[in-house]
């Protein structure tokens, strides 16, 4: 069952996409949609605490309005023919530099607005959640204020024509996760986390910049349109480079092998941020990058393949930790991960793939931002507990928590017929397919990600067990109860997406849509039937859910407060795997070894030489200061004593 | 041998006017010594005038005389008023310059 | 003098007239030129170097330049060395040059320095080859003086003029340098009177010396009309030095028993001949500290106390 593809250029493929026709005046619109919560959030940060009273609200009405321009813009799309649906147009000339001459451009098409319905309408829901997760929190304007700016950020990476445009939008949501994730910096270890993440985003954005230069100096450009009609004649190599390049930033952005290690740090913002940023959209930047970059990638099968490894050791990665996490947030954050690794291994897969990377990349947002905002909800029942072996039986309580969660848990399972089921099964089906006729590919991708399916069903069920279900473990102090409206409301409305918007994207035609600003497919076969992949993928999900619920659900398993002493694996995955232990030993102690010998070497080399003039300088200065003794006597001998000199030179040259 | 012994004599008196000016401290006396050798320097002007057969020699020794004699009348004005403020006339006493 | 001159026109070598006057006027000239290194009073070597100017002055003449010679004793000897000898009585007539060197070595140094000169000097006198000695008598034209005016009034006008605004400067200058801004109000008579009777001093002149004594002299203190005696009498500068004479001495026979001798009277008192002692007092200054003490003191210390005092310059 070899997969036929058919030997097309590279990148010519991707070019399907017209950038012809003439913008509709809801697309050229979209502009609002980024400047909205902009002008929201410099309002909010420049009023200060006069805006205290109606803050929030104005931070809530900016994503609604935003998504209500984004509907219209969607609708827009709809009507247009599927040849003229992408459309560019420029905002105003950016940077007019002779052969680099950079218009400050946006691209509406299916996949940008795909992306902008989904960070308005989730990122509303979260505002409002937000409302009564911060309300006695004396900061809550600014946080209103840093959201806002985070979406205008997102909408900007999202619907730029070019990967400049795009980076600033790529720096803008670092900063405000940097903000979010430290809003709480009184304390110094959430603090350090917003530093850590920060840093490890930079080194991506130094693959983003690499990227770009290569861009520059091969193609003297970074619009989208024009790198991608170089990428069919540029050599692989450079082709390679820009990938890989690009890679490295999706990987610091989406916190994806090597660069994994800030994300479960990142948990110490506020849970909406956790929802909103590190689950449903920023965390996802990534995968939209290799999207967006198909063309490159389709042309550097190398590099495409890092992209299949890194996709497959984060899934795995993400996983094995997320079981070990007692860390509610945390547990999320790996589970989050992970998932973010099927995606990235879906966008390595092709065309194809990428089309369920983004409806994966979808339903997740809504399913992962509606598990966050449970476990928000829960956290503010339990007084901010976060560790749960410290839960259980909290189905009693939280009926409405419970519930949604609940529907979060089977989609992210891909049980039938929640989301999950229809975009992560696709998933596995598609990493079964062998890409340019490797079939060790298929198997081994296919295995990981089947593997994968199977860990995640435990994982997250264990969670589930631990958190609802179980014998009641937490304190006298803690009486759990159900959250207002406007926090269970949003819930509510994920909860539903997490049930049917995978049902209504693939009924919709999804892919299709979503396929016209991509590029051909080529549906290839995968090595197994697909029936079979997805009867074993559903017994994996059963069976790892059974095991965690004989551990941790049923009525005769208990769970120890304390977290029992286990094997090493387990040991391993509690440490994130010894993540931070290799990234110090790896790069912070020869970094600090460096900027020590760096040091050293300025103030004994650089400074010593300065200092050992000023020191010359000074000797000199006091022998000379003696001559200075402020007798002319001694003058008078000296002013002799160069005429006896002179007088005997001249003598001497005389002869 | 004419010009020779003249010049011979006009170096011994310039030599011991700046000797003077090293070793002596009474700055009038060192004040003699500058003047002493102005007039060794003069006497090589005439010296040479008379072996060029030139007046010229002897107009740059009247206006060294002129020059010396506004010095003297500027440096003992100095002398004075030096003395006056601090009740020495000795050159080494007069060193606040260099603090 | 154009006899000499004209002796030597026959080149290099001297006339015989002129050998004489060489071989006398030049030694002495360096002899009493010795005098500023090796005199210790700053008198003696002014009335040296007067004789140093005169010897140079008859050298001029020697050399045919009769207007220079002159000029030379008009001006320095005349005029320039006056006016040294004129700061020197104002200073103290009587400061002798301590030969103790301050500056270590520096009278080693300029022993060396100065045989250093006179060695290159005399390398290169002894290098340098002169030519035939011309001798100015025929630019002079028997009229020394009227070529020299011819010259200095033609080719060197503008020079004269130059020369003659320096002087012009020098003069001022040494008029600002020696002025001193007066601090306060100039006394009257009757001022000072009105202070004398204030401080409770003497309203009329002192006594002359000599009065009711067997001798008049000056170095000899009046007596009183009780025979008692009146110090004030004897010139200052005299019991300065120590040179009153006691009436021990003089009459014995006036002596009463319990009359202190006179030789007890403070002689470490320098009487300043520079400042008005009287406009001193008024003025509450502090007395001018002792020679002695200015000698030994630090130099910087002992005047400063003076300084502001006597050089304010603008009220």
């Amino acid at each position: 069952m070899i997969n036929q593809t058919i030997a097309t250029p590279p990148g010519a493929v991707w070019l399907a996409a017209e950038t012809g026709g003439t913008a509709s005046s809801a697309a050229w619109g979209c502009w609002l949609v980024i400047a909205l919560p902009l002008v929201s959030a410099a309002l909010l940060l420049l009023a200060g605490r006069r805006a205290d009273k109606w803050g929030h609200l104005l931070g809530v009405a900016a994503p609604a309005v935003a998504f209500c321009l984004g509907v219209w813009a969607f609708f827009d799309l709809l009507g247009r023919p599927a040849a003229e649906r992408v459309q560019d147009f420029e905002l105003f000339q950016w940077i007019p530099g002779g052969v680099f001459d950079l218009g400050f451009g946006l691209r509406v098409d299916q996949l940008s607005l795909t992306f902008v319905l989904l960070v308005t309408f989730v990122g509303t829901l979260i505002h409002i959640y937000s409302v009564a997760y911060m309300a006695h929190d004396p900061a809550r304007r600014r946080f209103f204020a840093y959201l806002n700016l985070f979406v205008a950020a997102m909408l900007l990476l999202v619907l730029a024509d070019s990967y400049l445009v795009l980076f600033v939008g790529w720096e803008g949501v670092g900063l405000a996760s940097y903000l979010l994730i430290g809003f709480w910096n009184q304390r110094l270890d959430y603090a350090v986390a917003a530093k850590k993440a920060f840093v490890a985003n930079r080194v991506g954005d130094f693959g983003m910049l690499v990227a770009m230069m290569v861009m520059f100096t091969q193609f003297h450009s970074v619009k989208f349109d024009e790198v991608f009609s170089f990428a069919s004649w540029a050599s692989p190599t450079t082709l390679t480079v820009i990938a890989l390049a690009l890679l490295l930033a999706a990987c610091g952005k989406s916190a994806q092998f090597p660069l994994q290690s800030w994300l479960g740090d990142a948990m110490a913002g506020p849970t909406p941020v956790s929802a909103l940023i590190h689950a449903a959209t920023m965390v996802t930047a990534g995968v939209y990058l290799v999207v967006r970059s198909g063309p490159i990638f389709e042309a550097a099968p190398h590099a495409r393949l890092v992209v299949l490894i890194v996709g497959a050791i984060t899934l795995l990665y993400g996983a094995i930790v997320g079981c070990a996490k007692d860390d509610m947030k945390k547990a999320l954050a790996a589970s989050t991960m992970s998932q973010i690794g099927y995606m990235m291994l879906a966008a390595g897969l092709g065309p194809v793939g990428a089309v369920f990377a983004i409806m994966h990349l979808v339903t997740h947002g809504f399913f992962k931002a509606g598990m966050f905002l449970g476990a928000g909800s829960v956290m503010h029942a339990m007084r901010d507990q976060v560790d749960m072996r410290r839960f259980g039986h909290l189905d009693k309580f939280m009926k409405i928590t419970w519930l949604t969660f609940m529907m979060g848990w089977l989609a992210i399972l891909g049980v039938p017929p929640f989301a999950g089921f229809f975009s992560k099964d696709k998933i596995i089906e598609q990493a079964f397919v062998a890409p340019d006729g490797q079939v060790w590919q298929a198997w081994v991708f296919g295995s990981v990600a089947l593997l994968g399916a199977g860990l995640t069903a435990f994982y997250m069920s264990r969670l589930f067990f631990m958190v609802f279900h179980g014998k009641a473990r937490w304190s006298d102090e803690q009486h759990p109860h159900e959250s207002p409206a406007l926090m269970t409301v949003p819930m509510i409305v994920l909860a539903l997406g997490s049930v049917f918007l995978g049902l209504i994207l693939t009924l919709a035609g999804f892919d299709d849509f979503l396929a016209g600003a991509l590029a051909e497919g080529h549906h290839g076969e995968p090595v197994l039937n697909a029936y079979l992949i997805m009867g074993a993928t559903f017994a994996l999900v059963v069976a790892g859910a059974w095991i965690a619920w004989r551990r941790f659900g049923a009525a005769s398993a208990t769970v120890p407060v304390l977290p029992p002493a286990v094997d090493g694996l387990i040991r391993a995955a509690r440490a994130d795997l010894y993540q931070d232990t290799v990234n110090h030993a790896l790069l912070v102690r020869p970094g600090q070894a460096l900027v020590r010998g760096a040091v050293r070497a300025d103030t004994g080399v650089v400074d010593g030489a300065v200092r050992g003039l000023a020191w010359l300088l000074q000797s000199v200065g006091a022998v000379l200061a003696r001559l200075q003794n402020g007798f002319v006597r001694s003058y008078a001998a000296t002013m002799l004593a160069g005429v006896i000199l002179l007088t005997a030179i001249v003598l001497a040259v005389w002869i | 041998m004419t010009v020779t012994a003249y010049l011979a004599l006009a170096s011994a008196l310039f030599v011991i006017g700046a000797v003077t000016v090293l070793v002596r401290r009474n700055s009038i006396i060192v004040f003699m010594g500058i003047e002493l050798m102005l007039n060794a320097a003069n006497l090589a002007f005439l010296a040479f005038s008379r072996m060029w057969g030139e007046l010229d020699g002897q107009l740059a020794a009247l206006f060294v005389m002129v020059v010396a004699a506004a010095e003297v009348v500027v440096g003992l004005a100095i002398i004075v008023s030096l003395f006056r403020t601090r009740r020495t006339v000795s050159v080494d006493d007069e060193n606040l310059m260099r603090h | 003098m154009s006899v000499l001159a004209a002796a030597a026109d026959s080149g290099l070598v001297m006339s015989t007239a002129e050998q004489w006057l060489f071989w006398t006027v030049g030694p002495i000239v360096v002899l009493s030129a010795s005098a500023l290194l090796f005199a210790k009073r700053a008198v003696v070597t002014a009335c040296s170097v007067m004789l140093t100017m005169v010897g140079l002055a008859v050298l001029y003449v020697g050399l045919g330049a009769p207007f220079l010679g002159v000029v030379q004793v008009v001006v320095y000897t005349g005029a320039i060395m006056m006016l040294f000898v004129f700061v020197l009585m104002l200073v103290g007539v009587d400061i002798s040059d301590s030969f103790v060197e301050t500056i270590r070595g520096q009278r080693w140094l300029g022993t060396l320095f100065g045989l250093g000169l006179l060695a290159v000097l005399g390398g290169a006198l002894a290098r340098a080859t002169f030519t035939q000695v011309i001798g100015v008598e025929a630019v002079s034209d028997g009229n020394n003086p009227g070529a020299i005016a011819n010259l200095l009034f033609s080719d060197y006008a503008f020079t004269l003029e130059v020369t003659g605004c320096l002087l012009i400067i020098a003069a001022m200058g040494a008029v600002v340098l020696t002025h001193r801004v007066r601090l306060t109000k100039k006394l009257t008579q009757a001022d000072m009177a009105a202070v004398k009777v204030r401080e409770g001093m003497r309203l009329t002149p002192p006594p002359a010396p000599g009065n009711y004594a067997r001798h008049n002299a000056a170095d000899v203190p009046a007596l009183d009309a009780a025979g008692k005696i009146i110090e004030d009498s004897v010139p200052d500068v005299l019991r300065m030095r120590g040179q009153v004479h006691t009436l021990r001495g003089v009459a014995q026979d006036l002596l009463p028993a319990e009359v202190a001798p006179v030789d007890a009277a403070p002689v470490d008192v320098v009487v300043d001949v520079v400042v008005d002692v009287v406009v001193e007092a008024a003025a509450a200054e502090p007395p001018p500290p002792a020679d002695a003490s200015a000698e030994a003191a630090p130099a910087e210390v002992a005047p400063v106390d003076v300084a502001p005092v006597e050089e304010g310059d603008t009220p």
